[in-house]
């Protein structure tokens, strides 16, 4: 066969990706992580002298945080809940049974407390929340998580469980609107030092059946969401690899967050798509880290 | 039809003006209406009306005031004296 392999196969057959037999869920190779840790520390480095105060949550987050949140308003499609057996003994030899035939076997799983978190700011508002009103400087916080998203897919830029570092700010809306404005800048001036090609746009988000669509026109009318455009496989549809998000008020009034003047405080996050702008490297500078341009390495390994 | 989406409004907008006090043209996502609300208050609508907002009208400016809502009510055939 002619045809050019998929990026996917390219990646698998490189030995970067490791198949696993589920779309969207892959191993990585050492060269492949070694790159990740690469790019997670120069979209540090990008942060400059901002005083962040780093937070890690697990991979899974707390069910009831989940659920206030709102995502399942505008995002129920893309949600990963956790399941475990919570039956007695016959229950037990009833699912080795079923398992054991081929059968379903999930009928006594319960849905735990524990929900996949779909994106890593989602844990911390709580968290600042009942710490009390923010600081006059507001909050500015870095984290980083691995994210479950239900959309399995051919796509090796469209992971089902991929890492996002995120910078999220607290404050008023004057603050908040003025790190966004600051990180995309940063976001441009890092991705160009990448020598990869690029571009910015106004976007929005996935939202699920017809109100959201409503809810993608508003959030495009708004200027809420823009996002930093790497094309990997296609020109015409590239793949975002940054976004800079304001919520306006949406978590300061879900978490009852406020401001040093007690009002309800105003949040954005920017986030990075660690994979992605991996993938976005190896498609576009070779499957070989080691040959990649050498301005593109000294912007990753110095 | 002005009073019955004014009472639509009024159930489903979450606005924090009273909505006896906002004029046809007030402006209901400065009112305090939220995205979310306004997901709610298009899904009232087409149920009251019996009627499916076409995907060109599902935008922010449909729903942005009782008079928006009313004219585009009417581009859909729901008459006003109904
Ligand atoms: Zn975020």
């Amino acid at each position: 066969m002619s045809e050019t392999p998929s990026l996917l196969r390219r990646l698998i057959d490189a030995g970067l990706f490791i198949d696993t037999g589920a779309p969207g869920l892959y191993g990585r190779s050492g060269a492949f992580e070694d790159v990740i840790d690469r790019i997670d520390a120069a979209f540090v480095r990008a942060a400059g002298d901002d005083v962040t105060e780093v937070v890690r949550f697990p991979p899974g987050m707390n069910r009831g945080v989940f659920e206030k949140s709102g995502y399942l308003k505008s995002f129920p499609q893309l949600a990963g809940t956790v399941h475990a057996f919570c039956g007695a003994h016959g229950d037990h030899m009833e699912l080795l049974e079923h398992l054991a035939a081929g059968e379903d076997w999930m009928a006594k799983q319960q849905p735990t407390e524990v929900v996949l978190t779909p994106a890593a700011c989602y844990p911390l508002y709580p968290v600042v929340a009942a710490r009390g009103p923010l600081a006059p400087e507001g909050g500015l916080f870095d984290l980083q998580s691995y994210c479950f998203r239900h959309e399995p897919s051919e796509d090796p830029a469209r992971m089902q469980m991929f890492r996002m570092h995120e910078m999220v700010r607290l404050g008023d809306p004057d603050q908040v609107l003025a790190f966004r404005a600051q990180w995309l800048e940063r976001g441009q001036a890092l991705v160009a030092s990448l020598e990869l090609p690029f571009s910015l746009d106004l976007a929005n988000d996935p939202f699920f059946g017809r109100g959201g669509k409503l809810m993608a026109a508003g959030q495009r009318a708004q200027q809420l969401k823009f996002e930093l455009l790497v094309p990997i496989h296609s020109e015409e549809h590239p793949t975002a690899c940054f976004s800079f998000n304001y919520h306006q008020d949406h978590f300061g009034l879900t978490w009852d967050l406020k401001t040093a003047a007690g009002e309800v405080a105003h949040t954005a996050c920017v986030g990075i798509g660690l994979e992605r702008v991996a993938i976005a490297l190896f498609n576009q500078h070779g499957l070989n880290a080691a040959d990649w341009p050498a301005g593109v390495r000294k912007a990753l390994w110095g | 039809m002005i009073e019955r989406i004014r009472k639509l409004v009024a159930e489903f907008a979450g606005t924090n003006v009273d909505v006896g006090k906002l004029g046809d043209d007030g402006d209901l996502y400065r009112a305090g209406m939220t995205s979310h609300a306004s997901v709610q208050l298009m899904l009232g609508l087409e149920e009251a009306f019996d009627i499916e907002f076409p995907e060109d009208l599902l935008t922010p400016d449909t729903f942005s005031s009782i008079s928006a809502i009313a004219k585009a009510l009417d581009g859909l055939g729901v008459g006003v004296a109904s």
